[in-house]
């Protein structure tokens, strides 16, 4: 390897590429693309015609522009809608089918694919591109009656379900990316639980873009009925190439009365170069609804990756006494932008939401909270507490905070907090001499500040998160 | 165990020290004393290596060229200074620094990482020893606390991290005397033969609980004179500028 070659591996050390034959859609977004997608996957006819719904939509929308990263337009003609591993276009049964390649990329990004590997105790469902390669711990969860499946396999084989629930908190007309991706989405995750039932593990879903010049659209649906719980974490990276990535996601969560979602992110798609070349656009609806009464939503967030991060997960509290949360940690460092936060919609009464949000930019990186807070007329008694930070490494970066408060209400209760520091040369200097390095001590202060939102994340995956924060940050100091 | 020699400091063009000269031997406590802006805090800062100076000079430290030697590592082997303003690190758990601060300190000696339980123990051996109060560790770092507080727990650190220098900047300034008492405790429990002090003060009431091997006044960035540890009431009595007129 050269030199500059292992520079830059050091930087992002899931930036390898898996030598794997792939199966693609032919390159451009129409009718027929939407139709081959619809088609490879087996899908019912009324799941092409709910695609070609959103796809003829689609031409009325233009892209959303009021974001404040801005970026060149993307010719959504020059992109791939669907690649998959030729190996596992026919779905694979059970692990012994899976193309050996894929368990090893796996295995080098850390994720145990093994159901041997019991220790974990965490259920993974893998998404390679554009179709999910492997889903473990089925029989453990099949027993419970919960479904944790690949979204094309629920759509096939619990088709009600996803009839009922699909597009119900993200309209398929609702802004250009949800809709394009309701369009051409390929994979992603389905989870059912029933009725009073808690989920015993952690449900995780790996999500990896492969190929080049291919969008990654997947789709996740998390149903949680009356009184149950699960908490739900996804992953994603992504290899270092030169040009830009689209990554368009679309997340909906809906808990029934008294149920329980917690849905954590650890994004860390590949960020770009030192100087801002390449990296994925992270351009991700996520919404949840708190349908039932005495529900609740808690979204945790750790933005690490990306070139551009632009995603707003959010709660519509319908049911009375429902409790949304959002936790978010969003690390921008070099030239990598992000505009993200929140919106807290109550319409419930004694609705009640939460928003800790830590912003750290370093190097030539812009960081921008934008949230909402609408408390309707009918939503006697809500109540909101809002904080955000923000944190500044050197003098090129920039911090932003644009709360938005609509309150109908005057039984509201709103708070917003906010503040903005940067990581003195003293407290550095404190930390050298108590023998730390610069990075360990970087590391040290920016996990201090971002307490609150870490200690959301399952046991499991707060150490991994801890490190990754150090990591994002190295090199920011001179 | 340190040896400075013609050592020059200057900041921003201004000279502060000026052919600075001292020796200091395994176990010796020395202290500086001397009148604000003598360069008493300037000495702290060049020995434990904080930018910002220009230096020229040597300061030899167990026979490497100290100067050279980057900030942590001089912590790693063995320089400890209490700071004059410990810094606050919001977030940050006092135990978790300092476990983290040990830890590093520990491998670089190739000694066995200390995990969660041992460390523990450690702590809560050493604040009893200390009369500190425990639980000031589980708080954030420095964050909310007593002037007091904040000196209390650099001494705490200084007596689990077991130093082989010690630089004092200037811990006894804002004490009351209980809190005085404390750090001085703290300090004279760690005498022992192969550890050093070099304590920096600005007032002689600190040297009535530590007694200095060796006290020397510095005036205008350098030492204008040596003694045994009654030059420090008689400084108390006729002022530095009595002193420095003698000479």
């Amino acid at each position: 390897m050269k030199q500059q070659e292992i520079e830059k591996a050091k930087e992002y050390k899931y930036g390898f590429t898996t030598d794997i034959e792939s199966i693609r859609a032919p390159k451009g977004l129409n009718e027929d693309v939407v139709r081959f997608i619809s088609n490879i996957k087996k899908e019912p006819e009324w799941m092409l015609k709910w695609r070609l719904k959103a796809f003829s939509r689609l031409k009325n929308l233009k892209e959303p522009d009021w974001q404040k990263p801005k970026f060149p337009k993307i010719d959504y003609q020059d992109l791939y809608y669907y690649s998959a591993p030729k190996s596992v276009t026919d779905t694979p049964k059970s692990l012994d089918e899976v193309d050996p390649k894929l368990i090893e990329t796996y295995k080098k990004l850390g994720i145990p694919l093994q159901e041997q590997k019991k220790l974990s105790g965490i259920a993974v469902d893998a998404v390679f591109d554009s179709v999910s390669v492997a889903t473990t711990f089925k029989g453990e969860l099949t027993k419970k009656g919960i479904i944790f499946c690949p979204i094309s396999e629920a759509i096939r084989n619990h088709p009600d379900l996803v009839k009922k629930y699909l597009g119900s908190v993200i309209p398929i007309t609702d802004h250009y990316f949800a809709t394009l991706n309701s369009a051409v989405f390929t994979d992603g995750s389905f989870v059912y639980i029933p009725e009073g039932v808690r989920c015993p593990m952690e449900l995780s879903t790996y999500f990896r873009i492969n190929a080049s010049e291919t969008g990654q659209f997947e789709r996740t649906l998390i149903i949680a009925d009356k009184g149950s719980y699960v908490s739900y974490l996804e992953g994603c990276t992504a290899p270092m190439r030169d040009e830009n990535q689209l990554h368009a996601a679309n997340v909906e969560l809906v808990a029934l009365d008294d149920a329980e979602i917690k849905y954590s992110t650890v994004q860390n798609w590949y960020p770009g170069d030192k100087d801002g070349k390449g990296g994925i656009y992270n351009f991700v609806t996520k919404r949840g609804a708190c349908r039932g009464k005495n529900s609740k939503i808690s979204w945790t967030q750790v933005e690490t990756g990306s070139a551009i991060t632009w995603k707003y997960p959010s709660c519509i509290l319908q049911g009375d006494n429902s409790v949304g949360e959002f936790y978010s940690i969003a690390i921008t460092n070099n030239h990598q932008k992000a505009d993200t936060g929140t919106k807290m919609i109550h319409l419930g009464k004694n609705t009640k939401s939460k928003i800790i949000s830590k912003g750290i930019s370093a190097g030539f990186a812009d960081n921008t909270y934008r949230g909402l807070v609408k408390i309707t007329s009918k939503a006697n008694n809500a109540r909101n507490y809002t904080q955000c930070d923000s944190l500044l490494m050197g003098n090129e970066c920039g911090a932003h905070t644009i709360p938005y408060i609509e309150n109908k209400n005057s039984t509201a209760n709103i708070e917003h907090e906010a503040t903005t520091s940067k990581i003195s040369d003293e407290q550095l200097f404190y930390c050298n001499q108590r023998g730390l390095n610069q990075e360990e001590a970087v590391s040290l202060i920016v996990n201090g500040f971002c307490k609150e939102v870490l200690q959301q994340l399952p046991m499991e995956f707060a150490v991994e998160a801890q490190k990754l924060v150090g990591i994002s940050l190295e090199g920011s100091v001179g | 165990m340190l040896d400075i020699k013609n050592l020059n400091a200057s900041i921003e063009g201004k000279k502060i020290l000026k052919n600075f000269n001292l020796n200091i031997k395994p176990g010796e406590v020395h202290a500086i004393m001397g009148p604000n802006g003598s360069g008493k805090s300037t000495l702290a800062n060049v020995l434990s290596g904080r930018k910002g100076y220009e230096i020229e000079g040597t300061v030899y430290y167990e026979g490497k060229n100290l100067l050279e030697i980057p900030i942590e590592e001089r912590a790693q082997k063995g320089i400890f200074l209490a700071f004059q303003y410990p810094i606050e690190i919001p977030g940050v758990n006092t135990n978790n620094f300092l476990k983290t601060s040990l830890n590093t300190i520990r491998k670089f000696r190739g000694l066995k990482e200390l995990d969660s339980l041992d460390f523990l123990k450690l702590v809560k051996e050493k604040s009893k020893k200390l009369k500190i109060e425990e639980k000031i560790l589980s708080r954030q770092l420095n964050v909310g606390f007593s002037g007091g507080e904040k000196k209390k727990n650099e001494i705490l650190q200084m007596s689990i991290l077991e130093p082989k220098l010690v630089i004092l900047d200037e811990t006894d300034s804002g004490l009351d005397i209980d809190a005085l008492r404390i750090v001085s405790e703290g300090v004279n429990s760690l005498r022992d033969k192969n550890r050093s002090f070099l304590i920096i003060t600005h007032y002689q009431r600190l040297l009535d609980y530590i007694k200095p091997d060796f006290v020397h006044v510095l005036v205008n960035g350098k030492i204008v004179k040596t003694g045994f540890s009654d030059l420090a009431q008689e400084l108390e009595k006729d002022g530095y500028e009595g002193v420095s007129i003698a000479k």
